[in-house]
This record gives structure tokens, C-alpha cells and sequence, in this order.
């Protein structure tokens, strides 16, 4: 019972990454319907950059609002400088063009950085707090359900109460409407890059530290899992990322905790299947189910 | 001829190599409904793209209270005054009534105003006020078409380019669209260019008639004289 509590907490602290990670995929999927491979290899360059912030300055926290504003300008130079000028009749395009940048951006990290591993330390104990003598989280873990507990919010409030939000839904779902109507079509498509790459970085932020180190393949794994949450949740609905993540690092915690953690990628790799093979279209992915 | 709202003249637009519209030429004075007939592919939806900006034209002029609309982006359109309710209602059929409303009104930057132009829109079509939270997806054909035409309104236009109205509509729907725009007319000097497939509805409200056969404008007369002439019926209208 010990080891359920502790590895269902392990798993919604897993799995909030990957639902920031797979909202990241989810925000530019509904603005532009590209799936955005090179999310991880942007978010791995934004921790970079805190990484030397934090060197210069001793201050994570001066190294955490650089990793978020160098996610916000490295999604609006995507947009604007590359994916703007791809042609999008065929969806493979995209994601070639998107790979490409993820060779592009792991070569850069790697001559200006090297390609070891680098510590990265986190800002709160990874100590487990112990209840009636069962380890149940750590202020890492609390500080993790807090940062994606507010950009959940955040992105709520945004898309169903402001005119900015209203604004940019009503331009991925209809463009040329939309332009009649007076919405900056292509300037809500940077917006909802900005924003996504934003939200990657922080998750890139978040799972760094409890990963191996930084390098610039370490999102690669955490990307896959995100996928995978973003797939099995319906690429189009933010609430289905967030369900999907959790339940993607759940089972990740119990695949890894009462099996093997060698087997646990496969694990996931089985629930993406059998998601696929059962409702195509992802969990969430009904659209007469959102009810903008 | 300087009074004119909206002034075309020698108009050519398409898609590609292969113009859509050859030289067109029209004027809609202020208040005016002229109606834009013609077989389909004529280039009637082509015409009412190109004056919004969807389609780019490859010469030609279009003036509309004076102002040359030639580089004017499409998102600029409605605030010079011009609404576009394009073909298929253009409806986003994902978002409520309330939110479709509200993005018409989106531009303004006087909130208040934004505000009272929604109200009006409310009154003006009491269905919508009733299904405000209902998806777009949830309405009727008929919904629909005055949930588009309700939001180039809140926009509060000069010049209506409405494209086929009365698509898909039961003749008792359609003819409470024609006799509202017949309405706003009257009451805010709205000008409206109508493209129509049902011609006897369009002639019954327009003032003037535009007949375009191959993307070229053969016949301009009154509405009354068209609806009258029984050669030019059966030569471009088949009624």
C-alpha cells in the first residue's frame, strides 16, 4: 500500500511535466496543425540559457524568467523566420522542416556547451516529506504541481475569458473569417507560438533537474512521453493533454515501480496502440465534446 | 458618380494564371442593395472576395468612400466598413452564438460601443438572443445564416457584401433575411452588394441588378427593368 502512495504521487509529479510538455504540442497544434518536433530541442535550448544565468547571477530564479522569455522569443523567430514560410499542403513538411531545427538547435547547444551532462540543481528539496511513515512528496514535487497548476489556469482564463483568447481560437478554427472580421490571423498563429514554446520551457525547467542533467538531447525521452500524452488525450483539446499526461506518468511510475522501469517506455508505447486502435482521434478529442 | 460608396471599375481578379473577373465595373451608392446575378462560376463569390480582399486583384480599381482599397489588408476592411458574410454562412461553428457576436465586434477599440452594437444585434434577432450559449454547431441552417449576417451587423457597416443568403433556406427564411435587409436599409442607409442564387428574392429587394456571365458584367439595370424584361430572364436567369 506503501509503495501504491508513493508511486501514484511519483506519477502525477511525472506526469504534470508531461502535461505541460504535451499543452506546449497541443497550443501550437490547434493554432497552426503542426506537430511541433522541435519543441524539446527549444525548451532544452531555453534551459541552457537559465543555466548560464544562473551561473552569472547565483539566482535560479533570474535563470527560470530567462528560460520562459527564451522560450517566448525562440517561438516567435520558429514562427516568424521558419515555420511561416513553409508550405503547409502537405502536414509532413512541417515536421521535416521541424526535425531539421532539432539537429540545428542540439548542434548549436552542443559546440557552444559541449555535449556532457551538466548539474542542474533544483530550487527545493527532492526529499520526500514523509506522512505516517509512507514518503509521499517532496517540495520539488509541490513546486512542480504549482507551476503547472497556474499555467493550466492561466491558459484557461486566456482562451475562454479574454478578447485575446476569443481571438486566437476563432483564427485556428477559421482563418479567413476571421481576417474579415479584423483578427491579425498571423499574428495570434505567433502568439500561440510564443506561448507554447513558453509553457515547453518551463516544463523543460521543471524536468531537467530530476532527470540525468542538461544536454542537448535531454527532452528527447520526456518529448516521447509528451507525445504520447498529447496523442492519447486528442492533439486538440488542452484538457486531454493534461489528463494525458497524468495518466501517461502514472503509468510510468507503476509500469517502473512493479514491473521494471526498463519496460515502462514500452508500456507507454502499448497504451499510445491501444488509444489509437480504440478512438483514433484521442481521448478528449470529440469536438461536439468542447464546448468552447 | 462621385457620391458613389463603393466605385469598381475595370476589375480583374482570379486565382492563378486564369483571371476569374474580366473588367468589371459597378457602383453602390449609398443605401443602395444591388444585386450581382449569374449563372454559377460566373464569378460572383470571386467578385465579392476580391472587393474584401481574399482574392488579390490583377488590375483594376476599387474606390470606396473615396478611398483606394487596392493594398488595404483584409483584416482592415471592417474598419473602413465593410462586412463580408461569405459563402456558407462562415459561422465558427465551435464557438457559442455569444462569442461568434462578440467577434464582430472585437475591432472596436470603445468597448461600450462594441457593447451597445451586440445589443442591437440581440433585439434585431430574438432566436440568437435565446441560444447565446449554444455552439455554433447547434444551430439550425436558418440560425446560422442570421448569426453570420447578425455578426458582420455588430461591425455596423456601410456596405453589406452578403454571398448567397439564402442558401439551403426555406423560402419563408429567406424571405425574412430579404425583408430585413430591406429594413436596415431604410432605417441605417445600409448599402448592400447581394450575390443570389434565387434571383426572383434578390430583384424582389435590390434596386439595381448586375448580371456577370464568364466573369464579365453583360447586363446593368434597374432591378425593376430586369424583373420585367423576359429576353434577359431567359438569356442569363433561367426563370
Amino acid at each position: 500500500m506503501n509503495e501504491f502512495i508513493y508511486l501514484t504521487f511519483d506519477g502525477l509529479s511525472r506526469g504534470a511535466v508531461y502535461a505541460a510538455f504535451a499543452l506546449a504540442l497541443v497550443l501550437i497544434w490547434r493554432a497552426a496543425r503542426i506537430v511541433n518536433f522541435a519543441q524539446g530541442a527549444m525548451a532544452v535550448a531555453a534551459v541552457y540559457v537559465a543555466y548560464s544565468v544562473t551561473n552569472a547571477t547565483g539566482s535560479y530564479w533570474l535563470g527560470f524568467v530567462a528560460a520562459i522569455v527564451t522560450g517566448l522569443v525562440l517561438g516567435v523567430t520558429v514562427e516568424r523566420v521558419v515555420m511561416r514560410f513553409v508550405d503547409h499542403s502537405s502536414p509532413l513538411n512541417g515536421v521535416v522542416v521541424a526535425l531539421g531545427l532539432v539537429l540545428v538547435i542540439q548542434g548549436v547547444l552542443g559546440i557552444f556547451y559541449g555535449n556532457e551532462f551538466l548539474p542542474v540543481a533544483a530550487p527545493f528539496s527532492r526529499d520526500a516529506f514523509e506522512l505516517g511513515g509512507v514518503a509521499v512528496l517532496s517540495r520539488y514535487d509541490l513546486f512542480v504541481f504549482v507551476a503547472v497548476g497556474a499555467v493550466v489556469a492561466a491558459l484557461t482564463l486566456l482562451f475562454t475569458r479574454t478578447p485575446v483568447g476569443l481571438r486566437m481560437r476563432a483564427a485556428a478554427f477559421a482563418p479567413d473569417v476571421s481576417r474579415l472580421l479584423g483578427v491579425s490571423v498571423g499574428g495570434m498563429l505567433t502568439l500561440g507560438w510564443a506561448l507554447a514554446a513558453a509553457v515547453g520551457s518551463l516544463a523543460g525547467m521543471l524536468v531537467v533537474p530530476t532527470e540525468l542533467g542538461l544536454h542537448p538531447t535531454a527532452m528527447d525521452v520526456v518529448f516521447i512521453s509528451a507525445f504520447t500524452a498529447a496523442v492519447v488525450g486528442g492533439l486538440d483539446s488542452p484538457i486531454g493533454a493534461v489528463v494525458g499526461g497524468l495518466i501517461v506518468g502514472l503509468l510510468l511510475s507503476y509500469v517502473s515501480g512493479y514491473v521494471e522501469p526498463t519496460v515502462a517506455p514500452m508500456a507507454v508505447l502499448l497504451l499510445l496502440v491501444v488509444v489509437l486502435l480504440g478512438k483514433p482521434g484521442g481521448l478528449f478529442s470529440s469536438s461536439k465534446a468542447r464546448v468552447a | 458618380m462621385s457620391s458613389a460608396l463603393l466605385e469598381v471599375e475595370g476589375l480583374t481578379a482570379g486565382y492563378g494564371a486564369a483571371p476569374v473577373l474580366h473588367d468589371v465595373n459597378l457602383t453602390v451608392q449609398p443605401g443602395e442593395i444591388v444585386a450581382v446575378l449569374g449563372a454559377n462560376g460566373a464569378g460572383k463569390t470571386t467578385l465579392l472576395r476580391t472587393l474584401s480582399g481574399l482574392v488579390r486583384s490583377t488590375g483594376g480599381k476599387v474606390v470606396f468612400d473615396g478611398v483606394d482599397l487596392r493594398g488595404t489588408r483584409v483584416e482592415q476592411m471592417v474598419r473602413r466598413g465593410i462586412g463580408h458574410v461569405p459563402e456558407g454562412r462562415g459561422v465558427v461553428t465551435e464557438l457559442t452564438v455569444d462569442e461568434n457576436l462578440r467577434l464582430g465586434g472585437l475591432w472596436r477599440k470603445d468597448r461600450a460601443e462594441a457593447k451597445k452594437a451586440l445589443d442591437e444585434v440581440y433585439e434585431l434577432f430574438p432566436p440568437l438572443a435565446q441560444r447565446r450559449t449554444f455552439a455554433g454547431h447547434q444551430l439550425s441552417g436558418g440560425e446560422r445564416q442570421m448569426l453570420a449576417l447578425g455578426r458582420a451587423l455588430v461591425g455596423r457597416p456601410r456596405l453589406l457584401l452578403l454571398d448567397e443568403p439564402s442558401l439551403g433556406l426555406a423560402p419563408k427564411v429567406t424571405g425574412q433575411i430579404m425583408a430585413l435587409l430591406r429594413d436596415l436599409r431604410e432605417r441605417t442607409g445600409l448599402a448592400v452588394l447581394l450575390v443570389e442564387q434565387n434571383v426572383r428574392s434578390a430583384l424582389s429587394i435590390a434596386d439595381e441588378g448586375v448580371v456577370l456571365a464568364l466573369g464579365r458584367v453583360v447586363v446593368r439595370n434597374k432591378a425593376a427593368t430586369l424583373r420585367d424584361d423576359a429576353d434577359l430572364r431567359h438569356a442569363y436567369l433561367g426563370f
